[in-house]
């Protein structure tokens, strides 16, 4: 089949067994996504987190046996708190985060529609004003593509068991207060 | 319970738990198959497909934009990845009847009305912002919060704080407020 190259291929099944998870685990959803923001339901956050606690394991033991080969996103001081502000202010008020909009189409919540076109509008806003963000917030101070475990000094698998710890004690919680 | 969610869905745990598990499959697949690891994204598709469009639309020779240098304008593994989610979400949907035609969601409808006007407008304004700090921050709740995470990048966890901490700020202020 030569409608799609083999990256391309990949891309669209891994994307569908994506999306079909996350419409499974009911995370798509505007009120589950502003739920969680209003400390009212945390479905997204159990989510997420087992995904993680899951992930991590296999993710990080493929790496030390040289199998894969991590990609930490640079801690980049600016980047990384002025874009989180941004991106926690709008995702309060648009209610889907960039992956679950296109999910929340596919289910039929029409409004993501307008959510998406705005990201694309974002993205291109972004494009033009990257060249005056380079000599700005990305200059404050950049730590570079570190790990949690060598940020600490810690052993990978002292902070993978840590990791695990909280958040099962949080899952708890969740759970004793119905969330 | 622990397998099913009470609206036909499955529980978060094991829909998460799975997500897992496809992560590292993808990881490996990734790796083995286009000789680079890539993990799952999809806000650096956005910047994509604004490209695609400023292409179509305008006659203009995008080489000159340094943004889009830096990321090139192609349909790539994570293209199709969020082209992916939209079929993957449609057909789960359809098949355990849960799909449902929804313009303005019901904790929105409560503070701001049925106004699809509205609603299209938080949206869309919502969506400029959020991405904004999306392409700023390198990543978003699934590049930072589940690829950070999961391989314990300082930056994903400082992001996912930031996206929550932030969020639940402009939540309470933008939902909880009475109508007047």
């Amino acid at each position: 089949m030569n409608l799609l190259n083999t990256e391309q291929w990949l891309g669209l099944a891994t994307g569908i067994l994506f999306g079909f998870l996350l419409q499974k685990g009911r995370v798509l959803r505007f009120d589950k996504q502003i739920g969680a923001l209003l400390l009212q339901d945390m479905t997204i956050l159990k989510f997420m987190l087992s995904s993680i606690l899951v992930g991590m394991v296999g993710i990080l033991g493929l790496s030390e046996l040289g199998i894969i080969t991590l990609s930490h996103k640079p801690m980049n001081v600016g980047a990384v708190l002025v874009g989180g502000t941004l991106f926690g202010a709008g995702w309060a008020v648009m209610g889907f985060c960039p992956g679950t909009s296109v999910g929340a189409l596919g289910e039929g919540r029409w409004h993501a529609l307008f959510a998406i076109a705005g990201m694309v509008v974002g993205a291109a806003i972004y494009a033009e004003i990257y060249p005056l963000l380079q000599t700005t917030v990305l200059t404050w101070q950049d730590y570079g593509k570190i790990g949690l475990p060598q940020a600490l000094g810690l052993s990978t698998w002292l902070v993978v068991a840590a990791f695990w710890g909280v958040t099962l004690l949080l899952f708890l919680l969740f759970e004793k207060r119905g969330l | 319970m622990l397998l099913t969610s009470n609206d036909g869905g499955w529980s978060p745990y094991l829909a998460g738990a799975l997500l897992g598990i496809l992560a590292i499959v993808s990881v490996l697949a990734t790796t083995q198959l286009l000789g680079k690891t890539t993990y799952l994204g999809a806000s650096t598709t956005f910047v994509r497909a604004a490209g695609f469009l400023e292409q179509a639309v305008t006659e203009r020779d995008l080489s000159e934009n340094a943004y889009f240098t830096k990321t090139k304008i192609k349909v790539d593994w994570q293209f199709m990845l969020v082209v992916g989610i939209f079929f993957g979400a449609f057909i789960s949907s359809v098949t355990d009847r849960s799909f449902r035609f929804e313009m303005v969601p019901p904790i929105w409808r409560k503070r701001f009305g049925p106004s699809i006007g509205k609603r299209a407008i938080g949206a869309f304004f919502g969506g400029i912002v959020a991405m904004i700090g999306a392409r700023l921050a390198d990543g978003c709740p699934s590049g930072h919060g589940l690829s950070g995470m999961m391989q314990l990048s300082v930056s994903g966890l400082v992001a996912l704080v930031m996206f929550f901490v932030v969020g639940v700020l402009v939540a309470a202020f933008v939902y909880n407020r009475r109508s007047s």
